[in-house]
């Protein structure tokens, strides 16, 4: 069952004189379960394509079904909802709240769907527990290392049990050993769950733990082909 | 399937509940604690000095109605015209051209009044065993107790037949009492006032000052006709110094005041173009005039004060959109995981709602006991009215709302991928 349909997707910036063709005519099908690593220097159309993909931003052309709903036109409220409910976001910078517990930051999305407070905690500490963060609940993002504060956001993007989960450069910022350990997560959560993963990276080992790498260029994909399984 | 359906609901706008948005607030006021403590300050302030300059405003008129209606309302004090002497004029009083026929001509004729006090008084040295005491002695009429609104708060009044056979009989008033009877009962002893024996038949209820500040206790009535014949003696038969009327209202002391002057007029045969000899006081017209500018006064004290109220306000406004631009990522990182348009605004709306009510209640605490403090030290009389804790509370929630208003927009209105970008 395909779980993100694109048809034709455009996504034009007016710069001053010039128009910049971010998205130029991507049609990409995705469906359920699998596990894509999307490539691609800088200015690209990766960053706009995962914007779109993640109703951050609305394409200028094309369509987009995602779990077989068109999000064209949608009002601001109704794309947050969507986000809330089909996706969960994982970023570079891990982006979570400073000053605020790892369980409060893991409760956030289930904060803006009303979620009453004791089952948003049992989720929440339940979330924090598969990723290996037990007795970590009390930490400030500040306290906590790179890898652990990342886990901490994927405990985030799964805590609403999203099918799709958008992780953008997720090590970036991370050193080899935690980045492995990320990855490693991704695939266990992909194989184990059936969680859709969607990986931006411009590093070749970190997409290899993928199925299938997406190559984009000036706004256009260039290349979709699976990975080759590992050799062990 | 389940997750097709879930979606399919997906249009309808439900909000967080108001109260985890209050936790959101609050916490972010406590990361800030100097900063929200600063903002606040400028409500306090505001709040504090509205509070304050409206008790001292409303102290103010009180005190003026009260000293009103200890004066005695609907009161008109005709005066006797001033005597010329080599082309000076003496002041009114002076000359001695009112009687006590005129009091009862005015009793009788004049519809617009209810009660009459012709008055001669003069001062006069009060002895009562080995203590003595100088007071203002008023002979007059039983009818002095109406007019002046006063009662008495032990014995009997003297009558009209006291006033007849001009017995020797006083009223005291309260400071009186205390100055030469100390805590003794006064009522049945005897005093003597220029020497002449007076039995005390009564005691006037305390009073206070009056407008001028006068002790209006220190006096003592007795008959108008023992006044003229024993203590002060009249240049003619009957002549009293002054006149006191009560108007029947309020709205018939203009009449009142007409229909005295013209009677007047007519019995000492003065023609429309001489001066009467003759003056009217009007002394509610110019306690309601005084009144009337205190309260011109402490309105404007508090819309003066209410400046420094939208100064703090102003102050919330730059707090919370210094506010805003710092939590941008935040903002962004709640917009990514779900937060809807109002849940933002909601979120900004109460942290300064929350900033301008502590405020307002800190506020309040100031301006009560600076009102106190006010009254303690300068000596003013302060009064806290519980609509003007109402009203710079409500208040202060305005400005909140307002002030609040405008950055809670601007956040709301910021783009989810700028916003995570930002740094």
């Amino acid at each position: 069952m395909e779980l993100i349909e694109t048809h034709h997707l455009t996504k034009i910036y007016e710069l001053g004189d010039s128009t910049v063709h971010a998205l130029d005519d991507v049609s990409l099908t995705i469906a359920q379960g699998e596990f894509v690593a999307v490539m691609g220097p800088s200015g690209s159309g990766k960053s706009t394509f995962m914007n779109v993909v993640g109703c951050l931003d609305e394409p200028t052309g094309g369509q987009y079904l995602l779990d077989g709903t068109d999000i064209g036109h949608r009002g601001h409220d109704e794309l947050a909802e969507i986000r809330n409910k089909k996706i969960g976001f994982v970023f570079q910078g891990f982006n979570l709240l400073p000053r605020t517990s790892a369980l409060e930051n893991v409760e956030l999305p289930m904060l803006y769907n009303g979620f009453p407070p004791r089952e948003r905690r049992q989720r929440a500490m339940a979330a924090l527990k598969a990723m290996g963060l037990e007795g970590r609940e009390d930490h400030h993002p500040n306290q906590l290392s790179g890898g652990q504060q990342q886990r901490v956001a994927i405990a985030r993007a799964l805590v609403n049990r999203a099918p799709l989960i958008l992780a953008d450069e997720p090590t970036g910022n991370l050193d080899t050993h935690s980045s492995v350990e990320i990855m490693e997560l991704f695939v266990k959560l992909n194989r184990e769950s059936g969680i859709t993963i969607i990986l931006v990276t411009h590093e070749s080992d970190i997409a290899a733990f993928s199925r299938r790498i997406v190559r984009f260029r000036d706004g256009r994909i260039v290349s979709d082909e699976p990975v080759k399984p590992k050799e062990t | 399937m389940h997750i097709r359906n879930e979606m399919l609901r997906g249009g309808e706008a439900e909000m967080i509940g108001i109260l985890p948005t209050f936790k959101i607030s609050l916490r972010a006021l406590r990361v800030n604690k100097m900063r929200s403590a600063l903002t606040m300050l400028g409500i306090i302030i505001g709040v504090g000095a509205v509070i304050t300059m409206l008790a001292v405003g409303t102290g103010a008129s009180e005190r003026i109605s009260q000293q009103m209606s200890s004066m005695g309302s609907n009161l008109l004090i005709v005066m006797s015209g001033s005597s010329t002497s080599g082309g000076l004029r003496m002041g009114s009083g002076t000359q001695a051209t009112l009687t006590q026929d005129d009091a009862e001509a005015i009793a009788r004729e004049c519809p617009a009044v209810s009660d009459v006090a012709p008055t001669h008084n003069g001062a006069a040295q009060v002895v009562y065993g080995n203590q003595n005491w100088s007071t203002g002695v008023a002979g007059t009429t039983p009818g002095i107790l109406p007019v002046r609104d006063w009662s008495l708060a032990s014995g009997r009044p003297f009558t009209d037949q006291d006033v007849r056979n001009a017995t020797k009989v006083c009223l005291l008033g309260q400071t009186v009492v205390d100055n030469l009877f100390g805590n003794a009962d006064p009522l049945g002893q005897i005093i003597r006032i220029k020497k002449v024996p007076f039995t005390v038949i009564g005691v006037l209820a305390k009073k206070g000052q009056s407008a001028i500040g006068q002790d209006q206790d220190d006096a003592i009535f007795i008959p108008l006709s023992t006044a003229q014949k024993k203590i002060f003696g009249t240049p003619f038969l009957g002549m009293v110094r002054s006149i006191a009327v009560k108007a029947k209202s309020a709205d018939q002391l203009s009449a009142a005041e007409q229909q005295i002057g013209e009677l007047l007029r007519q019995r000492h045969r003065i023609g429309p173009r001489q001066e009467p000899d003759f003056t009217i006081r009007n002394l509610t017209q110019m306690m309601q005039a005084a009144e009337q500018s205190t309260q011109v006064m402490a309105l404007l004290l508090a819309a003066i004060a209410s400046v420094s109220l939208l100064v703090g306000g102003i102050g919330i406004m730059n707090i919370m959109l210094v506010s805003v631009t710092e939590r941008t990522r935040e903002i962004g990182i709640r917009m990514s995981v779900g937060a809807k348009t109002w849940d933002i605004r909601l979120q900004f709306l109460i942290e300064a709602l929350t900033l301008s009510l502590i405020g307002g209640i800190a506020g309040i605490i100031l301006g009560v006991s600076g009102s106190k403090v006010l009254s303690a030290l300068a000596g003013w009389s302060t009064v806290v009215s519980p609509l003007s804790i109402l009203l710079a509370f409500g208040f202060s929630g305005m400005v909140g709302l307002f002030f609040g208003f405008y950055p809670a927009y601007k956040a709301s209105l910021l783009n989810p991928i700028d916003a995570l970008r930002y740094e």
